[in-house]
Formats: structure tokens, C-alpha cells, sequence
């Protein structure tokens, strides 16, 4: 039986003392003064480019807050759905190479066809064959193997024509071509595909496989985007992805928008990289209000009450008839989705798709203290959380710079333990993180927003 | 009939061999965590940083020792070492346990918030190890390289194909050998073993029959400190050490745990054998060894490469995926110790 930190057992005190709704504004407002003091002190530029990630990693704290608080499912792998979320973003946008699929586009074509029959001839051997004893194990496996040789040869030509079409600027089969918005759908079905396998086979276990097995796909994923050159450009990685925003050298161009930047009195570069940014921001905030809504709908209405109860107590649930493994499961793919949405977003701000830059302690971890120390179980909380650690992790360093350059000033300059220590500043985020989670953990495990009681 | 031993020896030189050691220091590294996982009921994921951070204090020890001009060559002045790092991991593992692990025992909490702590105190020894030795490649091995040279293989048997073993490999067989044999000896004879085989069997009447729970906590982690420590010089013996790769090590302990029967010790050995074996067989090329059997470019000129050896992560995670799909409780139906 999972217990959750929300569960009515933990007696835990309601840490607000005023209302909590004026709490909450309050603990918005605050983090609106955070960006607007990074607008005034360092620049507009950067306030923005900050909250556009914060926009985004809110929407993967609501992913993880759907797992976790809904359900109390740990996924260690949102890593690897977000970089699913991104290979979208690469598939769909980027126009097509002929000239490799010309070359091998029918035998990627034909191995993955032959990999989906091969797949669906295992399960259909394995369901049929209960009663066959140990050869139910030997012909399954036999088939799943004959079908991996016979795809390797299939596609291993293909792909090394693939790689072969103008290797330093394509080699890799490009996308369709289609609008990169429509790659942030692409993106969530993705991650809810991966998210369904894995869910299919870990849930109903022990609550630790499905961390592990989760842990497991999620390098593996990252894996397979660095080596599979075909497919994603591997380590080259995939540069110059279209936008679904206007660029700077048009704007530029543009003669209302320079009459704007004049009657606004900023220099003209400077306003166009802030017009872009302000696109996104207005984007972002549209999919992080639409999954704020569905996500509070979802868990007001009779399924987040029985998601809840499945949460608090398995057993009694499973008792009044609810199937509490479909359930994860639902839980677990929808909330993976959300995570693969705001992996695509991602990949469209950055315009570049780099499989190296997905390291867990950003894209696993991070998220997961956002969660943790925004309010596990409140979306408002997952949101705070997303902005406010998200604003910290980004300004962490230069203070940690600051920081540990005010302690040793004292040593002369090339001091070896004045020098180690500023070399190593740059690992401070590792620990900050670890003991930022052990702290809101053991003091404040309901995080800043609490969930209310309903 | 030479040709037949001289795929026979491409085998045991690149499968065998290898996979024995690799195998001892995964079976060291998931018995840690099995030991955990019986006594205190969760998996462990600072596991890897536990043996990182012992191996970093061998390592500086080591340094020190070489320093000093001390050796025990032909063997690796590491082992001589291997105490510092010893009760450097049981002091750290202590340490947690009173201020982090102990305020979720009083408080039962669920598996799933120790697992979450676990991560935080893995993200804790990890920035602690970056800050102390920094996240470079460190290679401490020295003394003599080989037991057997492949030339010198060559030389005696008249062969085509050499069969190395290196120095480490054979003090990893060799280490892991004794170290089991000592685990398995105290908890089976000693009291205070089977006290703790008693706690993990069933806690109420462990404390029923006047056990003392904290002493039975503290001995799982002290002996988990040692064989995290061992495990992991042994791995930066044999290859390198990097916190890195450390924190990659994860997987394949995890899945040999749970493929033995996680809490079962037994099983944590068998299972280390099993991820270690079928990862070196599956990204081998047989190219070579089929050329000697049924003679060169008779299956085509490929590699006969399963799976590339950038993928050999996924072989833990496939065998983990097998286990959970056929058998969850694992080989040895775990949860005892």
C-alpha cells in the first residue's frame, strides 16, 4: 500500500495562518516581483527568456503532479518523455531528405513493419500458449528473436545510406515538414506510447520497479537519440528548427515594428529578441492555462476523487471494485503525455534538438523538487514550484560564484583552495538540490501550496 | 579441431573472463543493495554514490600511499588501502542513517518517500564527491598489469587467438570469492546474522524475541558500506573511476537484484552473474568466432553484433523487462535474507 505525504494519516499542521487563497496570491506575487526585479536589475531579455522556461517546466511539474500527487506513481524517467517530446518536435518540423529517403527510406520503412508484426506475433504466441509449458517461453522467444535478426538486416543497409546522404548536414531522414506547433501534440503521444509500455509492464508490481524500470527506459530513450543517427542526427544534433513565431531579421525589416521599437526607445535588436520572446510567453501561458484547466477539472470531478482514494488507500479501493492498475495506468500515460507536450515546447524555444544537453539532474530531478516543494496533489502548487525553483536553479550559479568568491577572498588569488573551490562551484547545484529535497521533505512535506482538503 | 579452440578462446578472452569480474563487482554491489532492501525495506538509490564515495577515499589513500613510497606489488597498492574507503562509506552511511533514514522509520513511512529520500541523498554524496575529487577519469591501478599475457598464452599453446587475464580481474574473482563467503557465513552462524535474518523475515516478532532494531539498521549498514566500498574499487580496478559511469551503475545492480529476487542474497549474486554474462555476450561480435567455426563471410560480412556496445545499458533494462513480465518475485523468489 502506497502512503502518500498527503495522505489524512500524516498529521501534518496547515502551516498558513491567513486565508489560504490570499497565501497563494501572495506566493504568486512574490515570484512576479522575482522576475520583474530580473527585468529592472539585469534585463528585460532575461526576465523573459526565464519565465518562458519557467512556463515550460511548470507544465512538466503538472506532468509529474499528475503521477505523483494524483496517484503517488514515481516516475524517474521524465528525462526521457521530455526527449521523446523533442524528437517530436524534429519529426515533425523538419523538412523532409529526399535524397535520404530515397536512399533508405523502404527499409526503415519494412524493418519497422517488420518489428510492430513481430511484436504482435510474440504476444499473440505468449497469450495462446498458457498451457504449453516451457515451450510457451522457447517459441516466444524464438520468434522475437528471428524477427530482431531479420529486422537488423532489413534496416542496417538502409540506415548506413541514410547516414551516408551529405553527412555533416542531413544524413538523417528529416521530419515531414508540418508546422512545429502541431509537434507538441505529436510530442505527448509519444511519451504516452513509451509511457504505456513501461506502465504495462511495472504497475501492479512493487511501487520501486516502476522507478527503476522507468529509471531504465528513459537512458535508454537518450540512448537511442544519441547513437541512431538516422533518425534524430545522433550527437550532430538537429539545428535551425522552423518557428512557430516570427524571427528577428523580419522584424526587423518591418516598418510598423520599427516605428514600435522607436516609440518605445529601445534599440532595435534588443526590441525584436524581446518580441519574440513575449510570442512564446503568450504561446506557453495559452498550453500551461489549457493544462492547468483540464488537470483541475480532471481532479475535481468524480475520477480525481477516486484517484484520490486509490492514492490514500489501495486496498480499499480495490475493495469497493475500482481497478486500481488500470487506473495507474491512465494516470501514469496522461501525466507522461503533459511531460512529452512540454518537451516538444521546449525543443521549439531552443529551435535545436541537442540529445547530449538531456541530463536526469535537470530534466528528472529538477522537476521532481519543483513538485515536491511547490505542493504534491496541488496543480497551483506544482506551478509555483515549477516557476520558483526553475528561477533559483537559473540564478543559483551566479550567486554560488558570487558566494564562494566572498569566502575565499581573503586567500591570494591563486590560492590551489581558492581556485578548487570556485572550479567547483559549478557542482553546488548537484547537493543544493539533494538538500533541498531532504529539507522541504522532512520539514514541509506538503510543500508551499498544500493540497486542500475537498 | 584448433580452430574450434581458438573460438573457444576468443570466447573465454572476451566473454568469459571479462564477465567474471564484471559479474563479482555487480553481485558485490546488488548484494548491498538486497541487504537494504530486506532489512529496511526500500531500493536504494544512493547506492552507487555509496560506492563512489568509497572508492573516491581508496583512491586518495592510494595517492598517499604512493606517495609515501608504500606498494605491495605485484598487487594493487589499493588494497592496502581499501580500509580508509571502508570506514570513510560505514562513517557516511552511519551518518545518514541518524539524521536522514531514522526520522522515516519512526514515522513508517511508505517505500515510496524512502525512495525519494534515497535520491536526495544521492544527488548529496554525488555533489560532495564532485566537489572533493572532481568529475575527471582517475586511473589508481598499478603493480603488475597481467596474471597472463595473451602473447604469452600465444607463445605456450601455439593458438592463433591470445587469453589474457589481468591482474584486477583476478583479484576481483578472488576478492568477491571471500568477501561472499564471509557474508553468507555471518548470516547464517553468527547471532547477530541471524538476528537480522529474523528482523527481515518479520519484524513484529523479531522485536517480539527482544531484538534491538537499531543495532540490527546499523550492522545492514555497515555491511553495505563494505561491500559498496569493495565493489566499487574493484570496478575502478578493473576499468576506470569516474562519478559518472558510478551513477550509471545503477541500472545493472538494480536489475541483478531484482532478477536474483530482491532481498534474497543468493539470488543478488546469481542475478549480478546473469546482467554481467548476457551484456557482454549480446554486444559481442562473433564475427571472428564464426570465421573459425563455419568458416570467414559464410553469414555475410557483417559483425554478427547483436546489439552495439553503446546499448548495453538496455541489456539490463531488456532482462529487467523479461523478469518483470515472467517472473516479478525474480529467480529466487526474493524478500528473505
Amino acid at each position: 500500500m502506497t502512503k502518500h505525504p498527503n495522505s489524512p494519516t500524516t498529521n501534518a499542521k496547515s502551516p498558513a495562518q491567513m486565508a489560504p487563497t490570499q497565501r497563494n496570491l501572495l506566493l504568486f506575487a512574490g515570484m512576479a516581483a522575482l522576475l520583474i526585479m530580473v527585468g529592472v536589475l539585469q534585463s528585460w531579455n532575461v526576465a523573459f527568456s526565464i519565465l518562458n522556461m519557467c512556463l515550460i517546466s511548470a507544465i512538466m511539474a503538472l506532468g509529474v503532479n499528475i503521477q505523483w500527487g494524483y496517484a503517488g506513481l514515481f516516475n524517474v524517467g521524465v528525462m526521457g518523455f521530455a526527449a521523446l517530446g523533442g524528437l517530436a518536435g524534429v519529426v515533425v518540423s523538419m523538412p523532409p531528405v529526399d535524397a535520404a529517403w530515397a536512399a533508405g527510406g523502404l527499409g526503415i520503412i519494412m524493418g519497422l513493419a517488420t518489428g510492430i508484426a513481430t511484436l504482435i506475433a510474440g504476444m499473440m504466441v505468449w497469450r495462446r500458449g498458457q498451457s504449453w509449458g516451457r515451450w510457451r517461453y522457447a517459441a516466444t522467444a524464438a520468434i522475437v528473436i528471428s524477427g530482431y535478426i531479420f529486422i537488423r538486416s532489413l534496416a542496417d543497409p538502409s540506415v548506413a545510406a541514410i547516414e551516408a546522404v551529405d553527412p555533416a548536414r542531413t544524413g538523417y531522414l528529416g521530419g515531414l515538414g508540418l508546422p512545429i506547433i502541431l509537434s507538441w501534440l505529436v510530442g505527448g503521444v509519444f511519451a504516452a506510447a513509451a509511457a504505456w509500455v513501461v506502465g504495462k509492464v511495472s504497475l501492479g508490481l512493487r511501487a520501486d520497479y516502476l522507478a527503476i524500470a522507468t529509471l531504465g527506459i528513459s537512458e535508454i530513450i537518450i540512448y537511442v537519440l544519441k547513437f541512431e543517427d538516422w533518425l534524430s542526427r545522433g550527437v550532430k544534433n538537429v539545428n535551425g528548427l522552423p518557428r512557430p513565431v516570427p524571427y528577428e531579421v523580419d522584424l526587423q525589416a518591418n516598418s510598423w515594428f520599427i516605428a514600435l521599437a522607436d516609440n518605445l526607445n529601445l534599440p532595435l535588436v534588443d526590441a525584436s529578441s524581446l518580441m519574440v520572446k513575449i510570442c512564446y510567453a503568450l504561446l506557453f501561458t495559452v498550453v500551461l492555462l489549457a493544462v492547468l484547466w483540464l488537470s483541475e477539472t480532471a481532479l475535481r470531478s468524480p475520477w480525481g476523487r477516486m484517484m484520490r482514494a486509490i492514492r490514500d488507500n489501495e486496498t480499499a479501493a480495490n475493495a469497493m471494485g475500482k481497478n486500481v492498475t488500470k487506473q495507474h495506468l491512465l494516470v501514469f500515460v496522461l501525466g507522461s503525455a503533459v511531460i512529452g507536450v512540454a518537451g516538444a515546447m521546449m525543443v521549439t524555444l531552443d529551435g535545436q534538438f541537442t540529445p547530449t544537453s538531456y541530463q536526469p539532474l535537470r530534466f528528472t530531478f529538477l522537476i521532481w523538487v519543483m513538485v515536491i516543494a511547490g505542493g504534491s496533489g496541488n496543480n497551483w502548487g506544482a506551478v509555483l514550484g515549477g516557476f520558483l525553483i526553475w528561477f533559483f536553479w537559473i540564478e543559483a550559479e551566479p550567486i554560488g560564484l558570487w558566494l564562494m568568491d566572498v569566502v575565499t577572498s581573503g586567500l591570494p588569488p591563486t590560492h590551489w583552495l581558492r581556485l578548487h573551490l570556485l572550479e567547483s562551484a559549478a557542482h553546488t547545484r548537484l547537493m543544493t538540490m539533494g538538500v533541498i529535497l531532504l529539507l522541504v521533505l522532512r520539514f514541509s512535506p506538503r510543500g508551499l501550496i498544500p493540497e486542500s482538503r475537498r | 579441431m584448433e580452430a574450434v579452440l581458438n573460438a573457444l578462446v576468443l570466447i573465454g578472452n572476451y566473454i568469459v573472463v571479462p564477465g567474471l569480474a564484471y559479474g563479482s563487482q555487480l553481485a558485490l554491489g546488488a548484494l548491498g543493495v538486497t541487504m537494504i532492501y530486506a532489512v529496511l525495506r526500500f531500493s536504494n538509490f544512493g547506492h552507487g554514490e555509496i560506492m563512489s564515495f568509497g572508492t573516491m577515499l581508496v583512491i586518495l589513500a592510494t595517492f598517499a600511499l604512493q606517495d609515501f613510497g608504500l606498494s605491495i606489488s605485484p598487487l594493487p597498492t589499493a588494497l592496502l588501502a581499501l580500509p580508509v574507503g571502508i570506514a570513510g562509506a560505514i562513517g557516511l552511511c552511519l551518518l545518514l542513517d541518524r539524521y536522514v533514514y531514522k526520522f522515516y522509520r519512526q514515522q513508517r513511512a511508505s517505500p515510496v518517500i524512502y525512495l525519494i529520500v534515497s535520491i536526495g541523498t544521492m544527488f548529496i554524496i554525488g555533489g560532495l564527491i564532485r566537489f572533493i575529487i572532481g568529475p575527471k577519469d582517475r586511473n589508481f591501478a598499478d603493480g603488475e598489469r597481467f596474471i597472463m599475457k595473451a602473447s604469452a598464452f600465444k607463445a605456450n599453446t601455439g593458438l592463433a587467438e591470445g587469453l589474457a587475464i589481468k591482474t584486477s580481474q583476478g583479484v576481483t574473482v578472488l576478492t568477491a570469492f571471500i568477501v561472499v563467503g564471509v557474508v553468507f557465513w555471518f548470516l547464517n552462524y553468527t547471532r547477530t546474522g541471524k538476528s537480522m535474518r529474523a528482523f527481515s523475515d518479520n519484524e513484529d516478532l523479531a522485536l517480539l524475541s527482544g531484538i534491538d532494531p537499531d543495532r540490527v539498521v546499523r550492522i545492514t549498514w555497515i555491511i553495505t558500506a563494505v561491500l559498496a566500498t569493495i565493489a566499487g574499487t574493484l570496478y575502478g580496478l578493473d576499468k576506470s573511476y569516474k562519478p559518472l559511469v558510478y551513477m550509471h551503475l545503477l541500472l545493472p545492480i538494480f536489475a541483478a537484484a531484482i532478477v536474483g529476487g530482491v532481498g534474497n542474497p543468493l539470488g543478488a549474486i546469481a542475478g549480478g552473474f546473469v546482467i554481467a554474462f548476457s551484456e557482454l555476450a549480446i554486444t559481442f561480435a562473433y564475427k571472428k568466432v564464426a570465421a573459425y567455426l563455419i568458416g570467414d563471410g559464410v553469414l555475410g560480412d557483417g559483425l554478427l553484433q547483436l546489439l552495439s556496445t553503446d546499448y548495453k545499458f538496455a541489456v539490463s533494462f531488456m532482462i529487467l523487462v523479461i523478469v518483470l513480465l515472467v517472473k516479478p518475485t525474480g529467480i529466487f523468489s526474493g524478500k528473505t535474507l
